[in-house]
């Protein structure tokens, strides 16, 4: 079959397309958007009526995946590791109901916070569901573990974690394809009663995960994504996950290291072949990207027996992303480096395009805002986050998607008066809608703008689920008519703008203010292909 | 034969398509290929870069280590000197000296150069200008890459076949002003290299 050059994230879509794929679900988020929006553009996806549309959030992403699940077909979840607090309901408690039709959940971890809040690694919320996890090496593995994930879901009724992280979720290399199979055809669970948690069959079905945890764990000792390659020096035994055995293999260019190495690419860990390991070596280097999940695991809670080294002991450092030269390090070996940068090198931050509505936005909500003491604007997860930045500095908090408008609230409770909040329109219906409603319930003075540019705009341009709805939503959840106002942020509006944020300010219950126009980028995008086929021959 | 390879530049002055392009030559000619890429935030006008490694070997790592590029390859002449600690010491520098001003401290331009003037082995040429005269300044990074292809190690009308290929959809004017814009790049780096 044909080599395709593909993205670690295109690799697993196309992984799942292959695989008899009947439906996938997410909401952006970087490093994962790029698995949704390939199936997305597939035309394989478009003949075979694949679902691909964007959910609301990664809870109902979540759910929906598991609803496919339970009526047999196979279906894939993806998310940004933090998407994953999201879901974590019923990520879950899916492992108690189990699957029916092959469920593979992806979470893309961002150690280095390439573009995230937070390092979290997902293979610890893999742990503590106590569900099998898969984390490829490279782009053709992430193809062939989907394949597999799908095999052992149906086989073990589990829904299975697939993890990645940023370098491999947007690094490309050719994969080879296998022959596509067919999807699954609608065909309920067997037992109607396996999906209902009540807690007496979730006791029965909880008891069942634990006893399945022993299987779990043969299936690892025997997996082909788990390899025990002995090596003559024993003073040292290296257990690597995922992508980091390419940063061991960098540093012997020949591919002969001369320790045994044990490939971690399947969890729960294979317990002989670590055993092994331990009896064989003198030292064992654990090298992982994320979270010292393999290493905490070896060492204990007492550190005793072997000596274990990586991120906690300080061979790797506690945090952030491994590259070659860190493994090098921790090998032993001599660094490595070109020329130092220059003293003349500054910082090129990322910041709002020009001619972005957001930047009109700021600049009347600083100029209302100049007249109180700062310290009292609430913002949330989008590309308006940039606004912490100079010129603007016009928001002091930005958390997780929604809690612009909760943590207004909670400080107007406190006395903070007048609390504002700054959220997208996609992220208000991701998690904002919630807590707009417990501030109207308890009638609290906040001013919450909800930025619309139509597009899910930091992930590049997504359709919004908030298109065409907000202000329906906010009638809907009880804010008065009277204080919800649709803004137009363009220079010439600007003194009018000023006034009316200026009336909201003031007013001691809940306010919206909506600014919209649409984001420069879809603009551009849209103009260009209307151009573009306009010129397109008939 | 092997080439590391850091693409550098601002968020939307088109280093995906340089790497497509060299990406492309190299999968024609049955080279291993593994390419980085920044998505995500840092495309709102932040600084960008691209690993580029091409191999007649299988690849390991999808990072290029610390002293083993071959070549810087930029945009922006600021970005080219992020990258140093990359470089190898026999590694080249191409880059344009055009600046891409979106920051309020951007450096003074003379220091900047004078920067430039002090790697071992470098080209720097304006490319908006020379792309400009081409009747094309979109073509900015095509030039660029002309100026790095001596150093890649490819044959040169590979390069102009993945040009034709990666712009088919945009049609022969288009195809045939990257083609200009690469040959006009390669040619100023060779007369350097003879002068």
């Amino acid at each position: 079959m044909q080599r395709l050059l593909l993205l670690g994230d295109e690799a697993i879509a196309q992984g799942a397309l292959d695989a008899g794929l009947s439906g996938i679900y997410a909401y952006p988020g970087t490093p994962s958007t790029e698995i949704t929006e390939f199936v997305q553009n597939s035309k394989q996806a478009r003949q075979d009526h694949i679902h691909s549309t964007w959910s609301a959030n990664e809870k109902t992403a979540m759910e929906t995946a598991l609803g496919m699940s339970y009526a047999g077909k196979r279906t894939m979840v993806c998310m940004k590791h933090v998407g994953l607090n999201v879901a974590a309901d019923p990520f879950v408690n899916s492992a108690i109901t189990g699957a029916n039709g092959g469920l593979i959940i992806v979470a893309a971890d961002d150690p280095s916070m390439h573009s995230s809040q937070n390092e979290q690694d997902s293979r610890f919320f893999g742990k503590f569901a106590m569900v099998p996890i898969l984390e490829p090496v490279d782009q053709q593995e992430a193809y062939d573990m989907v394949h597999y994930g799908y095999d052992f879901s149906e086989q073990h009724k589990i829904p299975v974690l697939l993890r990645i992280t940023t370098r491999l979720a947007h690094s490309r290399a050719g994969v080879k394809r296998k022959d596509p199979r067919k999807q699954n055809d609608l065909k309920l669970p067997e037992d109607l009663r396996q999906f209902v948690l009540l807690p007496a069959i979730a006791r029965k079905r909880y008891r069942n995960l634990l006893k399945a945890q022993e299987l779990f764990i043969q299936e690892s000792e025997t997996s082909s994504f788990n390899k025990y390659m002995d090596g003559p020096d024993k003073s040292l035994g290296i257990i690597v996950c995922g992508i980091a055995y390419n940063y061991l293999l960098e540093n012997y260019p020949d591919r002969n290291v001369p320790y045994p190495v044990l490939k971690i690419g399947q969890y729960p860990l294979p317990v002989k072949m670590i055993e092994r390991m331990y009896s064989d070596c003198k030292e064992i280097l654990v090298l992982e990207d994320g979270y010292p999940v393999v290493e905490e695991s070896l060492k204990g809670l007492l550190g005793k027996g072997l000596k274990v080294k990586g991120r906690l002991d300080g061979t790797v450092p506690r945090d952030g992303e491994l590259n070659p030269n860190i493994v090098a390090v921790a090998l032993g070996m001599e660094d490595t480096f070109g020329l130092p940068v220059p003293s003349i090198m500054v910082n090129r931050p990322p910041s709002l395009c020009s001619g972005c509505p957001h930047i009109d936005s700021f600049k009347a909500l600083n100029e209302v805002l100049a007249l109180l003491p700062k310290g009292r604007v609430f913002s949330d997860i989008g590309c308006y986050t940039l606004g912490a930045l100079k010129p603007y500095e016009a928001i002091n908090s930005c958390v997780d998607m929604g809690a612009s408008i909760t943590m207004a609230k909670g400080a107007a409770d406190a006395g903070l008066i007048p609390s504002v909040a700054v959220i997208g329109d996609s992220t208000f219906t991701h998690s904002g809608m919630t807590g707009l409603l417990d501030a109207v319930n308890d009638k609290s003075p906040v001013t919450i703008f909800i930025l619309d540019n139509g597009t899910t705009a930091m992930t590049g341009g997504q359709d919004s689920p908030a298109f065409g709805k907000i202000e329906a939503i906010c009638k809907g959840m009880g804010v008065e008519e009277g204080h919800i106002h649709v803004l137009r942020p363009l220079k010439k509006f600007h003194e009018e703008n000023v006034r009316i944020i200026n009336e909201e300010l003031i007013y001691p219950g809940v306010s919206v203010i909506i600014p919209r126009r649409e984001c420069i980028v879809t603009i551009d995008k849209r103009m260009r292909d209307k151009f573009k086929n306009a010129e397109a021959p008939v | 034969m092997k080439r590391d390879i850091i693409l550098a530049g601002v968020g939307g002055q088109g280093i995906i398509s340089i790497a497509a392009i060299i990406g492309t030559a190299a999968i024609d000619q049955g080279l291993h290929l593994k390419q980085s890429e920044v998505h995500g935030m840092s495309q709102r006008g932040g600084d960008v870069q691209s690993n580029l490694r091409i191999s007649d070997k299988m690849i390991a790592s999808d990072l290029i280590p610390y002293g083993k590029a071959d070549l810087i390859i930029s945009v922006e002449p600021l970005e080219a000197l992020r990258y140093l600690p990359y470089l190898s010491s026999d590694g080249w520098v191409i880059t344009s000296t055009k600046p891409f001003l979106n920051i309020p401290d951007y450096p003074d331009m003379e220091k900047l150069m004078d920067e430039i003037r002090k790697l071992p082995h470098y080209v720097a040429l304006d490319a908006d200008e020379i792309a400009k005269e081409i009747g094309t300044a979109k073509a900015a990074n095509i030039v660029i890459l002309g100026a790095s292809s001596p150093f890649l190690e490819m044959q040169y009308e590979k390069l102009e076949d993945a040009i034709r290929f990666i712009f088919k959809r945009k049609g022969d004017e288009v195809i045939s002003k990257n083609l200009e814009a690469l040959k006009a790049g390669r040619e100023f780096t060779q007369k350097q290299m003879h002068s």
